[in-house]
């Protein structure tokens, strides 16, 4: 298939184009085959070239002959076209529907776009799972990567290689694995140098209504217990789903079987109850009316910020169970990849100031999302503005920077990077040029050759003005355990995010450049008093 | 004040964390002529909680348990004193002894007149001249040949809530005054709060006609024209009342209401809706409860917000300064402001909108003098509305809490524009209601001169003008765009948040939180000193300041010539 074949109408001259806090541009309105552009031929007018894949829905009017298009994107921007001429305007929207919603992975812009920047460090190869076990060697010598899923045939979901405990062989992986949620047997998420606790992770486990069990599963997280210590296994689901899964297969951990775990529930919603709780929230942001009331009540019904709670408040307790009880983890939920993977991410962030750094973070998220599976495509095909039914769609990843976004509020000296970084990242899971985000598992990636035939979000990322870009100001680094409070008044709506197309961050940049002038003012002092006294120590030498 | 402390003093006692009740301090409680004080026993800390009993809005007392009596003593800046008290007996003690402590029924058992005025005789004086509100208006260009002084007032013979020096129309005869005032609640007649250098439009402030259902006064009538001449190349005034068009309407009934657009020649009236000061007490105690809350869930506190209709009301006085505001830089028209009397939500509304059209009451000092003038001078009833006294409940209300909070609000949308920080807001807050200072003792002008408040107290402004490094923002800059001209704010709903250092400031976490404010102010001192290590090295050439960046090499020489 060409791209040609559905552009109906490649190019359309005098159409207006009205965006967010921009003054309205008139220009000629360009489609390819990933992009739509419009480009006024006067100077100093920003052009704007939008992915197609950021398109998330489109709406037409017309008056007259003149039709009107607002697209809707993905990023929560809603932009308008106006266009003289009701069939080039119906060409052009039916175009886009066509163009923004293509499920062919062959299509995809990443797999065309070549980069325009010098790749420095090729992110492909920054966060290999070899190097992050090196790490992990140094400091204990109880466990191993094994190669058991190296053709991902145990895990279809999980990487090449997993670090497990040393004492459990391959042999009882694969039998642990068959009694796990799409074969996601406990591995290992996170090593507390401190006090030698790990946190793991799974799907659930296959009890179904029999309460079958699986003496090689039992087996493999007992290994990660010091002798006569509990440990404790947070499902991040009610008691009553967690019951009810049983019916399908599904189930929890038995005290009988597992004496020496204690369960303890938490009530973080399944997907599609997220997805539809951020579809109400950006309603409630883009609601023109003017009352007080009817924001909060609306605020409040989406239900989002209670999300937020909810996924804070479990992974605190992951990282109270491993900091202040000094006892092991184990994290899961229905499959393990999405709730789980926001727990075990989230805890690490309050856990190890590592992941509070600009590779850090990427590291964090190359490890404990991409490689772990998170189905990215699926969950990020559309976003707030859909009006097609929801497939697998949920902001769970959204969520997670949310959360990491109230923790950044509330220790702004304590993270390397800003809130940009976070924007940043929200964007490319749901449109972006760089194979990063396709797909849904290590496996899909590798069977596309992303590595070969994409480039990295990563190998931008890393180049110096874009680290820069990022950076906090106020960063100074803190090796300290940082305790988020999860009360409500301590939660906000997250304006970079929610807010961003709607009110003017003017004033709150000016801030921050403020911020940063007086850091760097005061260093520039800094190093000139060095100097100085430098000069002054070594003149006194010479007398 | 003695003679009301039953128990001087209690051992054994336990002040609880709140946020972590099996966490509590051993003690002992002492019960002072001011103060409540209780002392760690730990020899190594010896932590001491301080509460001034005219801090104290209520003690409760829990029914008894086995380890003894719980008093939870909650203050008027909204924070809650828990202790354990192992005697019954002695909980009931200090409980009826702060009762009455906390209940001054005289002035002359408030804290800041229970010192020796001649104690440090001098310094009381120059505290009292350290604001000099005439110059105020001298800045905005007042007295001119627009608005001119008039005598009318002294002695506070037409008004007795006034200042004794008010600015009118230069057109304004004194039949016009005298009939203008008969005509208004209380003799508020309309006068001259804030004068706009660039436009020549003017915010007078006043109480509402008594017009009833269809007096009218020629004087009156006069007055709002004279207003309007005043603002040359203007052909009308806008009449702010800020009530809720209903409110106004019942006021006919009794003689009392608005002005009748048929009546007065070139006026456009506005209604805003800002509630009245019963509303806004029992909207304040839920947003209190709010803020106590133990363990809310995410729903129970929005829903709490929504309903406690705080954030509303906030928004709806930000509202009206924003109307007023505009009016007079953009529009370039006159507004007179009035509500019923003329100086709960006027003082608001008008105070509001200097803030917005000003840039000097954005510093410290500029609205030390706002307050002064658009509260103090004008007679909010200070002592009314902050309970000095013990008095009628139904006159209690947050309305200096509102503004103080609508200054907060936009301090968060313009970070850079205000000279002080949230600590500031937080202290003025507490002295409104503390009485440790004369500055807010009375209902008027004219009842604190008869008192002798500047012969007897110290004045509030010198002192926190001492303290100021602690008060400042440190992102505020006097060449940044945010602190020249008008500020616009956007007031949609999603702009408020729930003012957590006012209503919430209980919470701990570990370890403490960080703020940007503490850690740049932190930054610019150590700047400081660095350049003054520079300069007694003759580094930094004699241009250099504490300013950071280059930005000031930004500004155009002719600039900053004519500064």
């Amino acid at each position: 298939m060409e791209f040609a074949e559905l552009i109906k109408t490649p190019r359309v001259d005098g159409v207006v184009l009205r965006r967010p806090f921009l003054p309205t541009v008139e220009g000629t309105l360009c489609l390819t085959g990933h992009h739509l552009i419009l480009s006024s031929r006067q100077d100093n007018t920003e052009e704007l070239w939008l992915l197609h894949a950021n398109i998330d829905a489109i709406e037409k009017r017309f008056v007259g002959s003149l039709g009107t298009i607002i697209v809707k994107c993905k990023d929560l921007r809603v932009i308008q076209l106006d266009i003289p001429g009701m069939e080039e305007c119906l060409n052009i929207a039916s175009s886009i529907e066509v163009l923004s919603t293509l499920d062919s992975v062959s299509l995809m812009y990443p797999l065309f776009y070549r980069p325009m920047f010098q790749v420095i460090e090729d992110g492909w190869k920054s966060f290999l799972p070899e190097d992050a076990f090196k790490d992990l060697e140094s400091m204990t010598e109880e466990w191993r990567l094994s190669d058991v899923n190296k053709d991902y045939s145990v895990c279809s979901s999980y990487p090449p290689l997993v670090a497990v405990p040393k004492d459990v062989d391959d042999d009882t992986l694969r039998k642990a694995a068959a009694f796990r949620h799409g074969g996601r047997f406990p591995v290992l998420s996170y090593y507390h140098k401190k006090n030698g606790m790990v946190m793991m992770r799974s799907g659930q486990p296959l009890t179904g209504t029999n309460g079958r069990r699986c003496k090689e599963d039992e087996k493999l997280i007992n290994a990660t217990l010091r002798a006569g210590k509990r440990g404790y296994i947070i499902d991040t689901r009610t008691v009553s789903v967690a019951q009810q899964a049983k019916a399908r297969g599904g189930g929890f951990e038995s005290e009988a079987n597992y004496p020496q775990w204690r369960r303890i529930h938490k009530a973080i919603e399944r997907s599609s109850i997220l997805q539809e709780s951020l579809i109400k929230l950006v309603e409630a942001c883009n609601d023109q009316s003017h009352s007080m009331d009817r924001w909060l009540s609306k605020l409040e019904a989406s239900n989002w910020q209670t999300h937020v709670k909810e996924i804070l408040t479990t992974a605190c307790l992951a990282a109270q169970c491993i900091d202040r009880e000094g006892a092991s983890v184990l994290v899961h939920g229905t499959e393990g990849t999405d709730s789980t993977l926001q727990v075990t991410s989230l805890a690490q962030i309050i856990l190890d100031p590592a992941c509070r750094t600009i590779q850090g973070f990427q590291a964090l998220v190359e490890r404990e999302w991409l490689q772990a599976g998170h189905p990215f495509q699926q969950r990020c095909s559309q976003s707030a503005y859909s009006n097609s039914k929801p497939r697998c769609e949920a902001p769970v990843f959204l969520l997670f920077l949310d959360c990491v976004w109230q923790i950044l509020r509330q220790f702004p000296c304590s993270f390397q990077f800003s809130q940009h970084f976070l924007v940043l990242l929200f964007e490319h899971t749901y449109a972006s040029q760089f194979g990063t985000f396709m797909g849904n598992s290590a496996s899909e990636r590798s069977k596309l050759n992303l590595s070969q035939k994409t480039v990295s979000l990563w190998s931008w990322v890393n180049r110096p003005q874009e680290v820069e870009r990022l950076s906090n100001p106020l960063y100074e680094a803190n090796c300290l355990v940082i305790w988020p409070s999860v009360a409500p008044q301590s939660l906000l709506l997250w304006e970079g995010v929610f807010l961003r197309w709607k009110r003017s961050s003017r004033c709150l940049d000016e801030a921050y450049d403020e911020m940063v002038h007086i850091i760097q003012y005061n260093k520039e002092l800094q190093n000139k008093v060095n100097n100085l006294r430098r000069q002054l120590g070594a003149g006194e030498q010479e007398d | 004040m003695m003679e009301h402390i039953r128990t001087p003093k209690v051992e054994n006692v336990r002040l609880i964390d709140r946020t972590a009740p099996r966490k509590a301090m051993v003690g002992t409680l002492y019960l002072s002529a001011t103060h409540t004080i209780f002392v760690e026993n730990n020899p190594e800390t010896r932590r001491e909680t301080w509460v001034l009993h005219s801090m104290v809005a209520s003690v409760e007392r829990p029914p008894t348990t086995p380890s003894g009596s719980h008093l939870v003593v909650h203050t008027k800046n909204f924070q809650v004193v828990q202790l354990l008290i192992p005697q019954e007996r002695d909980a009931m003690d200090v409980q009826a002894s702060l009762a009455r402590l906390s209940r001054p029924e005289k002035y002359s058992e408030l804290y800041c007149l229970s010192i020796n005025p001649n104690a440090n005789k001098e310094e009381r004086e120059e505290s009292w001249s350290f604001l000099d509100l005439q110059a105020d208006y001298r800045r905005m260009g007042v007295p001119n040949n627009l608005w001119v002084s008039t005598p009318a007032n002294s002695e506070y013979r037409v008004c007795d809530t006034y200042p004794s020096e008010l600015f009118v129309p230069k057109s304004a005869t004194p039949p016009v005054i005298v009939g203008s005032s008969k005509f208004r609640s209380r003799g508020r007649l309309p006068v001259l709060t804030y004068f706009h250098q660039d436009t020549l439009a003017a915010i007078c402030r006043c109480s509402q006609p008594l017009s009833g259902f269809s007096a009218r006064s020629q004087e009156d009538e006069q007055m709002l024209e004279a207003i309007m001449k005043s603002n040359p190349g203007s052909d009308y005034i806008y009449v702010v009342d800020t009530r809720p068009k209903l409110n106004a309407m019942a006021n006919r009934a009794a003689g009392k209401g608005y002005e009748n657009e048929d009546h007065y020649a070139n006026i456009k009236l506005q209604f805003i809706g800002i509630e009245n000061i019963h509303v806004m007490r029992n909207s304040q105690q839920k947003i209190i409860d709010v803020g106590e809350l133990k363990t809310p869930s995410m729903g129970d506190f929005l829903w709490g917000l929504e309903s406690s209709g705080w954030l509303k009301h906030i928004k709806a006085v930000l509202d009206a300064g924003v109307f007023i505001a505009k009016a007079v830089a953009e529009e370039g028209i006159s507004v007179v402001v009035h509500c019923s009397d003329g100086w709960d939500r006027t003082a608001q509304a008008c105070s509001v909108a200097s803030v917005l059209l000003e840039p000097y009451y954005r510093t410290m000092k500029g609205l030390m003098l706002l307050i002064e003038r658009d509260w103090v001078s004008f007679g909010h009833k200070f002592s009314h509305r902050y309970n000095h006294l013990e008095g009628d409940p139904k006159e209690v209300s947050p309305v200096i809490d509102q503004f103080l909070e609508c200054v907060w609000q936009l301090s968060e949308q313009f970070p850079c524009a205000f000279e002080f920080n949230e600590r500031f807001l937080v202290q003025l807050h507490r002295h409104v209601y503390s009485c440790q200072y004369g500055n807010f003792l009375g209902n008027s002008q004219k009842e604190r001169r008869d008192m002798g408040l500047r012969e007897r107290t110290h004045s509030l402004w010198p002192q926190l003008w001492k303290d100021r490094a602690q008060y400042a923002n440190p992102l505020y800059r006097a060449d940044h765009t945010q602190t020249q001209g008008m500020l616009r704010p956007n007031t949609t709903p999603y702009c408020f948040k729930m003012w957590k250092g006012m209503y919430n400031r209980v919470e701990k976490s570990s370890p403490p939180r960080q703020t940007p404010t503490d850690l740049l102010t932190a930054v610019r001192e150590e700047t400081q000193q660095l350049e003054e290590e520079l300069t007694n090295h003759q580094e930094v050439a004699p241009g250099g300041t504490a300013q950071p960046g280059t930005k000031q090499e930004d500004c155009s020489p002719d600039k900053s010539g004519s500064n």
